[in-house]
């Protein structure tokens, strides 16, 4: 039995934590608590797309659709590049700005071109920020450099939240919304491929790109990492990266590893390939030759 | 008995707001620079790092490198337990609470550098254990994060151990105790050999992937600990009743030579074997010492560093020059100093520039983030104040649970909390100090009468 003072008092005390619950909920914005992609069920994935292509369509002001396409059965991608073929024209940077949704101010670009003296492979002496009336410049040539795409990924390792992870076809993607912004990855990266979102990055919406992945070119928010990723919501379905298509030389060649028939593994099969920095095991699925 | 004591402890914060204007000057001139901290740190939260002197190339400045220093002073808080408790060394056991309160404060300011540090500080839960989804145990990262909360722990548990056996009068029981020392002494070594891992597990950058940083870092920590603690125990000594003797002094400043001396070893090897066989890796050093390109912004600093701390350890070597305290401040600000840019910028410098693809970026640290560097520093004094605040009265000896065992049923009058009006006076003036201490002369210490 409680008396009916016991039971307004509890009843007084209910409403008030439950105002108080419903006050603190109120002030933590969706999703806040939600879990890292891998950790996923269906049902919160589905909530989690829906509010990402509402808020992504509301900013940009167009309809965009959040795919979380998987990796394919018995597909392994891999990059080869003919550096005799690159001309250092950079549409490649720039067909993957376009195509990535990178940040216009501050710049960010997923792939850095070095111009480098011939005779010499010591990336310490290539220049990243080269501009001429036009390329190749005389005695040069150049190496253009993304996300290698390692097998062994350093960067992986390192990242303390497991925001960032290997998929099946061998893509390393990050999870934007559960990366810290530490930027451990960025010192363990040894080919400079990943890129940081110092501050709020700015995308002009009639430039956002509205065909996004999950884990690949949806836009991100300040202080988070992001890399190239082999434009998976391109090559999950069939299509080529921005920058295969755009470089205007072939210089690039895009395909699965793991087909005997496939164009890279004919060009592995015939070059003489080598990867950048072998020494550190790292196992990169990019690989350069000149030919 | 426990019930009663836990009822006295209670009456301790009040402390907190007792002492002299010089004390109120001290905490005012803390709480100034964490406020003017809070606010800049308020635009980094807003308009993220980029109001940092960061960048891609560069991805970690001050925030990480003052973490990876006051790891190492935390750690040098067992070079107090050490003697005490292991070799029963009475002088360093009277300061023993120093050196755990000291490390505890640095690491809540490593905690508050990575916090800071963090791009995304609202996602602070992801690290958390169970809450999140830490890496452990393949990130570096991870670890440090376990470590250092650990040791946190300990060095909150120790002292505050200590503090009660004082105050009850009583000796700490062994079986309680010793078991705690020697996991401090495991743990301390454990947190800076983690947080030196933190870099050179990284391959990817030749300069922090040597064998030698972890041992060079316990080196350098176990000579910038001791003399932030020499210059601590004399202020604490000056202003307050805290019995001190000379004799802890001495022993701390002999463990800080042969620190220092192993660490100049460690970085002359260093220095030697880059620049013996000058492979292409030898950039990294050659930005330090020479500069590259044109680009020398911590060239002087760097020669500025080596040079105090050489000829620091070189007149540490004359007991006579060792056993001034004036010159041993000025030895303990040089070490201090030395040390600080070496570790707490120059590594970074050297892994950084030129970067994994051979860019020169030069990092300057910005004016916001030399407020929010500087407001973390206050915030670890202002808790080392306090802490050191609320142990006095009992160090002292005024506040003390009276138990005479055939009374101690019905006398709660002796029980009484009493703090003399000259403790709390003698406290004040403490804050003035910290920033004298280094020129202003330092007098003998009094003799305090041996309990």
């Amino acid at each position: 039995m409680i008396t009916r003072r016991e039971f307004i008092e509890k009843s007084a005390l209910g409403a008030s934590l439950l105002t108080l619950s419903s006050l603190i909920s109120g002030c933590i914005p969706e999703g806040f608590f939600k879990n890292p992609l891998q950790k996923m069920s269906k049902e919160e994935l589905n909530r989690t797309i829906q509010r990402m292509e509402a808020t992504y369509s509301r900013k940009f002001s167009k309809e965009v659709t959040v795919k979380t396409t998987p990796a394919q059965q018995d597909v392994l991608f891999g990059m080869v590049l003919n550096l005799s073929k690159c001309i250092g024209c950079r549409r490649c940077v720039q067909a993957c700005i376009k195509e990535n949704n990178q940040s216009r101010d501050p710049q960010i670009a997923w792939i850095d071109v070095l111009e480098m003296k011939h005779g010499s492979m010591d990336l310490e002496k290539g220049d990243r920020y080269y501009q001429h009336e036009s390329v190749p410049a005389e005695g040069c040539f150049y190496l253009p450099i993304q996300c290698q795409q390692c097998q062994d990924p350093p960067c992986v390792k390192v990242c303390p939240v497991k925001a960032t992870w290997k998929e099946p076809d061998g893509v390393i993607v990050i999870d934007y919304d559960w990366c810290i912004g530490c930027r451990y990855c960025l010192a363990a990266c040894p080919y400079n491929a990943r890129k940081y979102n110092w501050s709020n990055p700015s995308l002009p919406a009639k430039e956002m790109n509205p065909q996004v992945h999950y884990l690949g070119n949806r836009p991100r928010d300040k202080g988070e990492v992001e890399k190239c990723t082999f434009c998976i919501h391109r090559t999950r379905e069939g299509k080529y990266p921005a920058c295969v298509e755009a470089c205007p030389t072939g210089a690039r060649k895009f395909g699965n590893l793991l087909d005997r028939e496939s164009v890279v593994r004919k060009i592995l099969a015939e070059k003489n390939i080598f990867v950048l920095k072998p020494e550190l095991n790292v196992y990169p699925r990019f690989y350069y030759y000149f030919g | 008995m426990t019930d009663q004591v836990d009822k006295k402890s209670l009456k301790f914060f009040p402390l907190l707001f007792e002492g002299g204007i010089g004390y109120y000057l001290w905490l005012s001139v803390l709480g100034i620079v964490i406020a003017s901290g809070a606010l800049a740190y308020f635009f980094q939260f807003r308009d993220g790092l980029i109001i940092t002197g960061m960048r891609d190339p560069f991805p970690w400045g001050l925030y990480i490198g003052n973490f990876a220093f006051l790891v190492g002073i935390a750690a040098a808080a067992i070079l107090v337990l050490i003697p005490a408790y292991l070799y029963h060394y009475q002088p360093l056991k009277e300061v023993c609470i120093i050196g755990e309160f000291l490390a505890a404060s640095s690491i809540i300011m490593c905690l508050c550098f990575v916090v800071i540090d963090l791009g995304r500080p609202d996602r602070w839960l992801h690290i958390i254990p169970f809450i999140g989804q830490l890496h452990f145990p393949q990130s570096m990262m991870a670890w440090d994060c376990l470590v250092l909360w650990g040791y946190l722990l300990l060095n909150l548990i120790i002292p505050s151990y200590i503090l009660r056996c004082k105050y009850q009068g009583r000796q700490p029981s062994t079986r309680l105790f010793m078991p705690l020392v020697y996991l401090a002494i495991v743990w301390a070594i454990s947190i800076h050999v983690v947080t030196a891992f933190i870099y050179s597990s990284l391959s990817s950058v030749p300069s922090w992937h040597q064998a030698v940083l972890a041992p060079r870092f316990l080196a350098s920590a176990f000579a910038a600990g001791p003399a932030i603690l020499i210059l601590a125990i004399q202020v604490i000594g000056r202003y307050t009743r805290w019995p001190i003797e000379k004799k802890a002094l001495y022993k701390l400043s002999e463990i800080m030579t042969v620190a220092l001396f192993f660490n100049l070893l460690m970085l002359g090897a260093e220095i030697f074997v880059e620049s013996y066989a000058q492979s292409s890796h030898f950039v990294h050093r050659q930005y330090l010492l020479f500069g590259l390109h044109g680009h020398n912004a911590y060239v002087g600093l760097t020669w500025i560093a080596i040079a105090v701390q050489m000829s620091v350890l070189v007149l540490l070597l004359f007991p006579k020059l060792r056993c001034n305290l004036k010159l041993l401040n000025l030895f303990c600000g040089g070490i201090f100093a030395g040390i600080w840019v070496e570790k707490g910028i120059g590594l970074i410098a050297l892994g950084c520039v030129p970067s994994s693809i051979g860019e020169i970026f030069e990092y300057h640290p910005t004016l916001p983030e030399i407020t929010i560097t500087m407001a973390v520093w206050a915030i670890g004094l202002l808790i080392f104040t306090l802490l050191i605040r609320l142990a006095i009265p009992i160090v002292v000896g005024d506040v003390r649970v009276s138990h005479s065992h055939d009374q101690s049923e019905k006398k709660p009058k002796t029980e009484e909390v009493e703090v003399k009006e000259d403790a709390a006076k003698g406290e004040a003036a403490k804050g003035e100090a910290k920033q004298e201490a280094k020129q202003e002369e330092v007098k003998p210490l009094p003799k305090l009468p041996q309990q």
